[in-house]
């Protein structure tokens, strides 16, 4: 399976045994795959209900609300649930006329895709009308996502006449 | 007695004749008895089937281009074992070298060349038509100048799969970049430098444009990871459009740029274009150097670095592959 997101939810618990079968059982059972297991007893609530964190892994964010639903049909109450979150980033280089090319054109491509995003920029321009270099961030679900991402990227600079400029990297990280 | 024939007598050709000369007895020490029979220029030769005295040849160059016979009746009537092939490159036609090695081969002798155009435009049949008469086809000098490589990948590491090669190829282009990354120079400003220095040449397009290096990419693709490749085949950007901007913003995130050629036949990528190169990373030198990433299934990461040009630079990986060819085997 890629990995396509991972997905952490603070549940709590009863302090008896079985309880956590209870909330484990729904996420592998629709497909989650758990990652970690933390259990909070510091933070005991004033019932004695241990909040515990669980991590896993989904393809796709609709896996996520089945189980997220099914953890509340098993009565638990889930009181945090942390949105997808994006696990792949890189930074590229783009040179040229990035304004006048329309730049938030340029960024909407890659944010409209779902599932990569540009998380951060930063623009020079020395001179109007001179070429401006920006430095770009973007964050994806996954590494082939990223990929993906970074090919959609390839082809609007293509058609914009502008120089992508990317990491040597072997690894995207 | 191996007769040697060198044709192309430039830098490298002159660079060539002087190292078998200055060279003899630690290179004959190696592989036996040689002789020069003939050196050929773009105009004409000079001959003597007895051997030539190398410093005559060069005080005779001083004086003006060879007459005598021009190379191509040289490298069809002569009596050789060995055509040293240094003419100067063409990627598109692979002329006048093609020919050359067409015709030698065909003669059934060995050739070591530092030309790229001939094996860019025609590796597969200049190889097979070397294997099929027996004979060698050598050209370290052809990728990467003095830095080992063809060599090292297919000896030393033989038995591994290369898996991709990401190299620093051409070091008039890192020399700009280098420069540009020190003294925030324009690409422009930083050209005339090199060029006074004699480091870009007056049409520096070959260079900057990534020909140069898409061309010695062509060659290691096809070479060490049967890629059956050709120049068309390279997605080529090179670096002129680099601001002195680009280096600034990059350095806040630690990279730099540099001009990296990588091939890699799984992912089917030939592509010679600007990188972000983390700073700590092998390829991020500096200078005219150049330097290559080899990775292998079996040997991991090998990454290699050397002078990419020059005149005793080329001639010395052109010696290595003649000693290749005539290195005397112990039982």
């Amino acid at each position: 399976m890629s990995i396509m997101a991972v997905i952490s939810v603070v549940v709590e618990l009863q302090d008896k045994p079985g309880q956590l079968l209870k909330a484990l059982e729904p996420i592998s059972r629709e497909g989650g795959n758990i990652l970690s297991i933390i259990h909070q007893r510091d933070k005991m609530t004033p019932l004695k209900k241990v909040p515990v964190e669980i991590s896993f892994s989904v393809d796709n964010q609709k896996t996520a609300l089945r189980i997220l639903n099914r953890l509340r049909e098993e009565g638990l109450s889930v009181k945090s649930f942390n949105e997808v979150r994006l696990l792949a980033t890189t930074s590229v280089m783009i040179i040229g006329h990035i304004v006048k090319t329309d730049l938030s054109d340029t960024i909407n491509r890659i944010d409209s895709t779902g599932f990569a995003e540009v998380v951060d920029m930063e623009i020079t321009m020395p001179e109007v009308n001179k070429p401006s270099t920006a430095m770009i961030t973007i964050s994806a679900t996954g590494k082939e996502k990223l990929e993906e991402a970074l090919e959609i990227l390839k082809s609007v600079c293509r058609d914009k006449h502008l120089l992508l400029i990317e990491p040597v990297n072997e690894e995207l990280s | 007695m191996i007769n040697i024939i060198l044709i192309g007598f430039g830098a490298v050709g002159q660079g060539v004749a002087e190292l078998l000369y200055r060279k003899k007895s630690e290179i004959e020490r190696l592989i036996g008895k040689y002789r020069v029979v003939a050196v050929c220029d773009s105009k004409g030769s000079v001959i003597d089937e007895n051997g030539l005295r190398i410093p005559d040849v060069i005080e005779r160059k001083k004086k003006g281009a060879f007459d005598g016979k021009k190379s191509i009746e040289v490298i069809e009537t002569l009596d050789y074992d060995l055509m040293i092939e240094v003419t100067t490159t063409d990627v598109h036609s692979g002329e006048p070298g093609l020919t050359h090695i067409r015709q030698a081969l065909e003669r059934g002798v060995n050739v070591v060349t530092s030309n790229k155009g001939p094996l860019v435009v025609a590796f597969s049949e200049l190889n097979r038509m070397a294997e099929k008469k027996g004979l060698r086809l050598m050209y370290e000098a052809t990728a990467g100048g003095a830095m080992p490589l063809i060599k090292l990948a297919k000896n030393d590491l033989a038995g591994n799969e290369i898996l991709f090669i990401k190299g620093v190829l051409n070091g008039t282009c890192n020399y700009i970049l280098s420069r540009m990354e020190k003294e925030r120079m324009t690409y422009s400003q930083v050209l005339v430098e090199a060029q006074e220095l004699n480091i870009a040449e007056a049409d520096p397009t070959y260079d900057v444009e990534g020909i140069d290096a898409a061309a010695k990419l062509v060659i290691l693709a096809n070479s060490l990871m049967e890629m059956d490749s050709c120049f068309r085949d390279v997605e080529i950007r090179g670096i002129t459009e680099i601001t002195p901007e680009a280096f600034e913003v990059a350095s806040t995130r630690n990279y730099t740029i540099r001009l990296i050629a990588e091939a890699n036949r799984e992912k089917r990528i030939l592509k010679v274009s600007p990188r972000l190169v983390p700073f700590h990373h092998p390829l991020a030198i500096r200078g005219t150097m150049n330097a290559a990433l080899i990775k292998t299934d079996l040997a991991g990461d090998v990454v290699v670095m050397g002078r990419g040009a020059g005149k005793y630079e080329t001639a010395s990986a052109i010696i290595s592959d003649m000693v290749e060819i005539y290195r005397k085997r112990y039982e």
